[in-house]
């Protein structure tokens, strides 16, 4: 009994291995001889570069910054600060510092943090902060650092308390470790204390200066033996967003913050050793006489540390003209419209000459059909996407550095992602368009809703009258969240900053992607379900 | 010589009326393209609230008709299927011999296109801004802090609510132009909906605000939908008026190329 039921087996296993790839090769030679579709497929690809390099593209900038003639493209580009990692940073802020050398400590006491901001263009008789507001910025911050020199984006390990968000540990540009919330004033006075030993580095915090609590130990490795040490005190631009409309109106200006300490004591420096007062970096925020603003006093005990800028990374649309890679990719769209027509025709194009009753004789088992075109079709649309985006994305972001932008960089895992994720998703919506045409046969119907699902949703989250709530919900749940995977540059908590579609989504890259990809698993079972219960 | 003329331009104007009539999808298209505008509609104005105290840049107006964006890819499909279910199914061949002044039948599909296409904009426009009559004024968008309650006697909204049901009719005509020219029923959808969704893709992410503008001033959805504001018209790229011009450009750009093509080639 076992035996008979076995016997079949060995020699149905590779007549049916054999039987999907015929159906494949079928397939595949379906979409190869018309002619049409190839060429439709090529014009996809070069509409996406097209498209992509002139939505990218701008005229060269000029400028006359520095000394000689005036400049144009490349040249422009100021030299951007990139931290450890690699990534672009702001390093700008007023440090009062001594040389360390090897081990050390450094504990202050804070009792205050206090801030200016807006204004600054009053007649220079007026003063430079005429017509300026008080207040702090959530992110001014005043604090000790150890810094590895004074060039920007040196690594650093610092504890800072800031404008609202509490006592922070911050190292590196890109990390940030919360510690005691709440906010600073004399009466409740914040301790701050950093321990170097060798390349590590840990931060404490304490209310009372008798109980101290870890906040973090961290390595910066590198480290040079003698490292600066000292207060500083920063503010970021003073930014008021209207969460209302993707924060696309907005008032920008400058800001200062002012922290006082006291209760200083460094151990692990020269004895006696006076403080040096540096400004980094070169954030003038209250133009040319932020100089005379940025300083330090230090009377009895105590210091009062005044500074502008930010030590934090860097996000796309602050300070000059500057892109990020999937820039240049918009393309896609374009590529997105014809590969969706054509996944469509491929299945409609059997209904309309009758080839689909031959095809499913030839292949009974009708989920192997789509699984075939599915394949065939997904396959040369991602062949045909990745080719494009790597054409796209090289050119482009090469036009645009000659012409005076800043491309953001990113790591090469980034770039793969960013570039094969494009072409994945141009190929998972031709599979949906695909299923859909199965479920639907009509081309035009089922066009129309793949391109309407992916495509529409966008364009109200990003271009659109849709308030940013509405736009966020519909980058999630539609598969316009897909468009995910082209986010190349992080969105950073410490950093205020609109962060808006198309630069930031709401969903994580593959969140996003797989959201798509749900969307299709779907169609694509129901396709399967009804071309297996319809007559053909 | 007067007389046969007129009748034989009413008598395509039955035949294709019957043809658009008996055809399945035509009742079911224009009903989903109501459906889809007033719910689309609906849930754009339910989603938007005005937070008390914050200053809402919203066009209550044009708020109220964001499905007309959806809606219109449905219109898209019904134009499209006027012209193209001919060619795949060869009827083609019958209607021209019947009728063998070809841009009479391209008239006459347009005159029966049209008309529909019109009844169910406005169905759809007035349910549209009906659910914002009804849903803004308890989200915050109260006459008090200058949002007066949708209505077709304002100037703005009326020109607004009419405009959107122009647009929908222009992108019917347009639809059946280009599907003229290209046959292919997904072809054709194709390239409609690449014309009235590209435009604002690229302009949005466009590198210079001067090409942003003029993106924005040609493209036919864009330019088409300017006739939806009823505030900061200033902002506008185009004038309301201008920007439908802009999109009946296109459209008798496409019904002319259409023509021409139905007279050149062999059906």
């Amino acid at each position: 009994m076992t035996a008979t039921m076995a016997r079949p087996r060995p020699g149905r296993r590779p007549e049916e291995h054999d039987g999907f790839g015929r159906i494949l090769r079928a397939e595949w030679t379906k979409f190869r001889t018309v002619r049409g579709w190839v060429i439709a497929t090529v014009i996809a690809a070069v509409l996406m570069d097209l498209v992509g390099l002139f939505a990218g593209g701008q005229s060269n900038i000029s400028c006359n910054n520095g000394p000689g003639p005036a400049k144009t493209g490349a040249a422009c580009i100021p030299p951007v600060p990139l931290g450890p990692g690699g990534e672009p940073v702001t390093d700008s802020f007023y440090f009062v510092r001594q040389p360390l050398a090897g081990h050390g400590t450094i504990t202050v006491r804070v009792t205050s943090l206090t801030g200016r901001y807006g204004g600054g263009f009053g007649p220079a008789n007026q003063g430079p902060v005429a017509g300026s507001k008080i207040g702090v910025q959530p992110w001014s911050k005043a604090g000790i650092i150890i810094k590895q020199s004074t060039r920007e984006g040196s690594a650093y390990a610092a504890m800072v308390v800031t404008g609202t968000q509490g006592v922070r540990m911050q190292y590196d540009f890109t990390h940030d470790i919360a510690g005691l919330p709440g906010a600073v004033s004399a009466r409740s006075p914040r301790w701050l204390r950093l321990t170097r030993s060798g390349d590590t580095i840990t931060g404490y915090d304490s209310a009372d200066g008798s109980h101290w609590d870890k906040v973090a130990t961290v390595t910066l490795a590198g480290l040079p033996a003698t490292a600066s040490i000292g207060l500083f005190a920063t503010s970021p631009a003073y930014q008021s967003l209207s969460q209302f409309l993707g924060g696309t109106t907005g008032q920008v200006g400058p800001s200062l913050a002012t922290g006082v300490f006291d209760h200083v004591s460094l151990s692990g420096g020269r004895p006696g050793a006076p403080w040096a007062g540096d400004d980094v970096g070169n954030q003038d925020a209250f133009g040319p006489q932020t100089g005379q603003l940025e300083t330090f006093r230090q009377a009895g005990g105590r210091f009062t540390v005044t500074g502008s800028g930010d030590i934090a990374p860097q996000v796309p649309g602050g300070g000059g003209p500057s892109s990020t890679i999937e820039d240049h990719l918009s393309g896609a769209f374009a590529a997105l419209i014809v590969m969706v027509v054509i996944g469509a025709m491929f299945m409609t194009a059997e209904y309309r000459r009758g080839l689909i009753r031959t095809t499913l004789a030839a292949a009974p088992r009708r989920g192997r059909v789509l699984a075939a075109k599915a394949i065939v079709i997904a396959s040369v649309t991602f062949a045909a996407g990745l080719i494009a985006a790597v054409v796209a994305v090289a050119v482009g972001v090469r036009l645009s550095r000659d012409q005076g932008t800043f491309v953001f960089p990113v790591s090469w895992l980034t770039w793969l992602r960013v570039v094969a994720g494009t072409a994945a998703l141009l190929a998972v919506a031709t599979v949906l368009a695909l299923a859909l045409a199965t479920m639907l046969r009509r081309s035009a119907a089922a066009v129309t809703a793949a391109i309407v699902v992916i495509v529409l949703p966008f364009i109200l989250g990003v271009a659109e009258v849709l308030p940013s709530g509405a736009a966020e919900w519909l980058l999630r749940v539609t598969p316009a969240a897909a468009f995910a995977i082209q986010q190349s540059v992080p969105a950073y908590p410490q950093v205020t900053a609109s962060y808006t579609p198309p630069t930031y989504f709401p969903l994580s890259p593959w969140a996003g992607f797989g959201v798509l990809c749900g969307y299709t698993a779907l169609a694509l079972g129901l396709a399967v379900f009804l071309l297996r219960r319809r007559d053909a | 010589m007067t007389a046969p003329k007129s009748r034989a331009a009413s008598t395509t104007l039955r035949a294709e009326w019957t043809k658009l009539r008996t055809a399945p999808g035509t009742i079911w298209l224009l009903a989903a393209a109501i459906v889809l505008t007033v719910a689309v509609s609906t849930a754009a104005t339910a989603a938007t609230r005005c937070p008390a105290g914050a200053a809402c840049p919203v066009d209550p107006a044009r708020l109220s008709l964001t499905g007309v964006e959806f809606g219109q890819a449905v219109v898209a499909i019904l134009a499209v299927l006027a012209i193209s279910t001919e060619y795949t199914t060869g009827m083609i061949r019958t209607t021209l011999a019947a009728m063998p002044r070809r841009a009479a039948v391209l008239a006459a599909k347009a005159v029966v296109t049209t008309g529909p296409v019109l009844a169910a904009a406005a169905v759809a426009v007035a349910g549209s801004l009906l659910a914002g009559r009804l849903i803004l004024p308890g989200h915050g968008f109260t006459t008090a802090r200058g949002f007066p309650l949708l209505s077709l006697a304002d100037g703005p909204v009326l020109r607004a609510a009419a405009g959107s049901v122009l647009y929908l009719a222009l992108i019917a005509l347009l639809s059946l132009g280009v599907a003229t020219v290209v046959r292919d029923p997904a072809v054709a959808i194709g390239i409609v909906l690449g014309l009235l969704y590209l435009f604002p893709i690229v302009a949005a992410v466009a590198a210079s605000a001067d090409w942003q503008r003029h993106l924005e001033q040609i493209g036919p959805m864009t330019a088409g939908l300017d006739i939806e504001a009823t505030t900061g018209l200033r902002g506008l790229p185009l004038s309301p008026w201008a920007g439908l011009g802009v999109l009946a450009a296109w459209t008798a750009a496409a019904l002319l190329a259409g023509g021409l093509a139905l007279r050149l080639r062999d059906a």
